[in-house]
């Protein structure tokens, strides 16, 4: 055992400086202690998601299998199915809707918020706490907390309006509102938690950039411009992505309080997959529509890290 | 390193300008200042002032107030009680923005995303200087701190020392008459250190800048400053030239604070006196058999000379007494000497208050006699 950090050192000192005078041997047994390493992460990532993906990705040519018909090659008659489908691009529709309702607004609301509490206040660990409790909540708890904030009548918005003379909302029952209303709710249980990462570099920042930045003569809303805000793009970057894909991976509220009406009015794509799939049981089609919600989701990474990350500053 | 070309002269001719329209333009005075963090002094009641054109040097041991105390001239803390004047105004209350000042930070504060180049524009951009302008006192800085090759890096991509010329640049082209430094050189190695306060003093003359420079490094201050003001617990213990600082003490803390070795102390040989005499001062000599005789007992060899650490053979002195002798006189551990030294050289302060008495210096000739 006392030989291998030296081993070590040479498989790297080979791997960074090119073919080097090294038996095939020794390369070998580098290469595969790199693998065993690699081994336990790589078979959990092939089993639940590179697998299944390549697996969801070939079902969706194939019809879908019946008792008595088993499934088929059927090329992109499962797309074609899905695009002539009105109800697949109101659900695109309403899903592109609340990721451009809730991605700026939380996040925008998670930097005011940490901006406010990383300032010197009375009370601020507990405005912390106050902002970043919708986060520990689950989803279900929080779907049924606004269930009743949005009740017509006696729920605590109407109660609040009736005050201003405004009369009882049905706000879930309406297709004008009803979108607008599970956009708040995930927008008021996201922006605190994005608010976390944002306080955490937040407090990164040396309090003397800002001292200096003052004798300059810089006012709060240049400093901000000018350093604190490019300084937090590492952080957006983060942020992004994780409201991106939560975008488009929560259900659970709209489960919860709409189910998905009125008329399909929050119906989003991972809920329709989910209702094609597992209560029709149309696998064809249910396999079409994911792998355009991967589709979308890959390129909307590929888009962040490539294009987006060339103008943030890592330290 | 300071190139002398040609490109030194926008900014020293602004300065100098800016200097020439009275003698009392940038100085600083600092007037019964106090500064209570939550009800715990901090600086107590302390008054100096800076000439315009000085190096004013603020020394003393950690939390004894120094740096709160630049942090007040700089505005950047609010005073408990006083007044701050800079050419003449008071800014007590004025945000640091308007005082007319400069600032160089320990940790230099420079804005990690930007360049070099618009690390030292910052303010200037910020303030709506025109763009050639901006660029031809970039350019005139940049000459002036060498930094001329690095104006495209980030400051991650820079050495110590030039993250250290980068804020020196950031102070010099905001052209204020005011600059204030905070421990500038804390985090340099020792050889770029001399090397940088040779820089700064340079630069200060020559730009003609009042300075306020906080170190606690006596050595920085006995070689840069033109006032050192020794602080203690809040309290200015001395202010004076370098000189008076070392020749003069004007009390214990300053005696032992400043000069390598500290002054020697002597506690029991006047009654409620203190005597202090500097290593240098002492002489050694040949043994007495007296009493009084004292023994090496460690030689630090410095090559011009040496220093001695002595003991006494017998009796009441407990700490070590340090004797400065040429590094010639080949001295040996265990060697038994007597120490006498010139009464004109003695150092007197009350036992009791720690202050420095004067004109005591016959019944200190008395007393040296007995060696």
């Amino acid at each position: 055992m006392t030989h291998q950090p030296a081993a070590d050192s040479t498989a790297f000192a080979a791997s960074a400086a090119g073919p080097a005078r090294q038996s095939p041997w020794q390369r070998w047994s580098g290469s595969v202690e790199a693998w065993l390493l690699l081994l336990p992460s790589v078979v959990l990532l092939a089993t639940f998601t590179h697998i299944p993906i390549v697996a969801t990705l070939i079902d969706s040519f194939y019809s879908t299998p019946r008792p008595n018909r088993p499934s088929r090659f059927v090329g992109l008659r499962n797309y074609e199915d899905m695009v002539a489908d009105p109800l697949f691009w109101k659900v695109m529709w309403n899903n592109a809707v609340y990721a451009v309702g809730t991605i700026p607004l939380s996040i925008a609301l998670a930097l005011a918020m940490a901006l406010f509490v990383n300032d010197r206040i009375p009370g601020r660990g507990f405005l912390r706490m106050a902002y970043f409790t919708p986060t520990v909540l689950p989803m279900i708890a929080v779907a049924n907390i606004w269930l009743f904030f949005y009740t017509p009548d006696y729920g605590l918005l109407d109660q609040v309006l009736r005050l201003f003379g405004v009369g009882a909302t049905n706000w879930l029952g309406m297709q004008e509102t009803a979108l607008g209303a599970i956009i708040t709710v995930a927008v008021w249980k996201e922006a605190g938690f994005f608010m976390i990462f944002y306080l955490a570099a937040l407090q990164q920042i040396p309090p003397d950039l800002r001292e200096a930045a003052a004798i300059e003569g810089a006012s709060r809303w240049t400093f901000f411009r000018r350093v604190t805000w490019p300084l937090l793009a590492p952080v957006t970057l983060f942020v992004l992505v994780n409201a991106i894909i939560n975008a488009f991976r929560t259900v659970d509220h709209i489960l919860v309080m709409t189910h998905g009406g009125p008329d399909n009015a929050t119906n989003v794509l991972l809920l329709m997959i989910y209702e094609t799939g597992f209560k029709f049981w149309d696998q064809g089609a249910a396999t079409a529509l994911t792998i355009v919600l991967l589709a979308v989701l890959s390129g909307l990474a590929l888009f962040q890290f490539v294009v987006a990350s060339r103008r943030v500053h890592y330290q | 390193m300071i190139a002398p070309g040609p490109n030194r002269s926008t900014v020293e001719r602004e300065r100098t300008g800016r200097g020439g329209t009275g003698t009392s333009v940038s100085r600083i005075d600092v007037e019964h200042l106090d500064k209570r963090f939550d009800d715990k002094p901090v600086v107590k009641d302390i008054s100096f002032s800076v000439p315009h054109g000085e190096l004013c040097v603020l020394l003393g041991p950690s939390g004894c107030g120094k740096s709160t105390t630049l942090r007040l001239i700089a505005g950047l803390e609010d005073p408990s009680g006083g007044r701050i004047l800079i050419g003449g105004q008071d800014v007590t209350w004025l945000p640091a923005k308007d005082r007319k000042i400069a600032m160089v930070f320990q940790s230099y504060a420079l804005f990690p995303h930007l360049d070099v180049s618009d690390n030292i524009l910052f303010g200037l951009q910020v303030r709506g200087v025109p763009k050639a302008e901006q660029q031809q006192r970039l350019q005139s800085v940049a000459g002036i701190t060498g930094l001329k090759d690095y104006l495209a890096r980030k400051p991650g991509q820079l050495s110590g020392g030039q993250r250290q010329r980068v804020a020196l640049a950031r102070a010099i082209v905001s052209e204020q008459p005011v600059c204030l430094m905070d421990e500038p050189l804390s985090n340099l190695d020792a050889k770029l250190r001399n090397e940088m306060r040779l820089e700064i003093r340079g630069l200060q003359q020559r730009l003609n800048m009042t300075m306020v420079y906080v170190t606690h490094d006596q050595i920085e201050a006995m070689t840069m400053a033109d006032q050192v003001i020794l602080m203690n617990n809040g309290v200015i213990e001395q202010a004076g030239a370098p000189a008076d600082l070392y020749e003069r003490p004007a009390s214990l803390f300053a005696a032992r604070f400043i000069g390598a070795p500290p002054m020697n102390l002597f506690h029991d040989r006047i009654p409620g006196q203190v005597l202090g005499v500097r290593a240098e001062h002492l002489v050694p000599a040949g043994p007495t058999g007296n009493g009084s005789d004292m023994v090496v007992a460690s030689v630090e060899y410095l090559g011009a000379d040496a220093m001695l650490s002595v003991r006494a053979v017998q009796g009441e002195q407990k700490d070590a007494v340090f004797v400065r002798v040429p590094g010639s006189r080949r001295a040996q551990a265990g060697e038994r000497l007597a120490l006498t030294w010139d009464p004109a050289h003695e150092h007197h302060f009350d036992a009791a208050t720690g202050r420095r008495l004067e004109g005591s210096g016959a019944r200190a000739e008395v007393l040296t006699q007995k060696h």
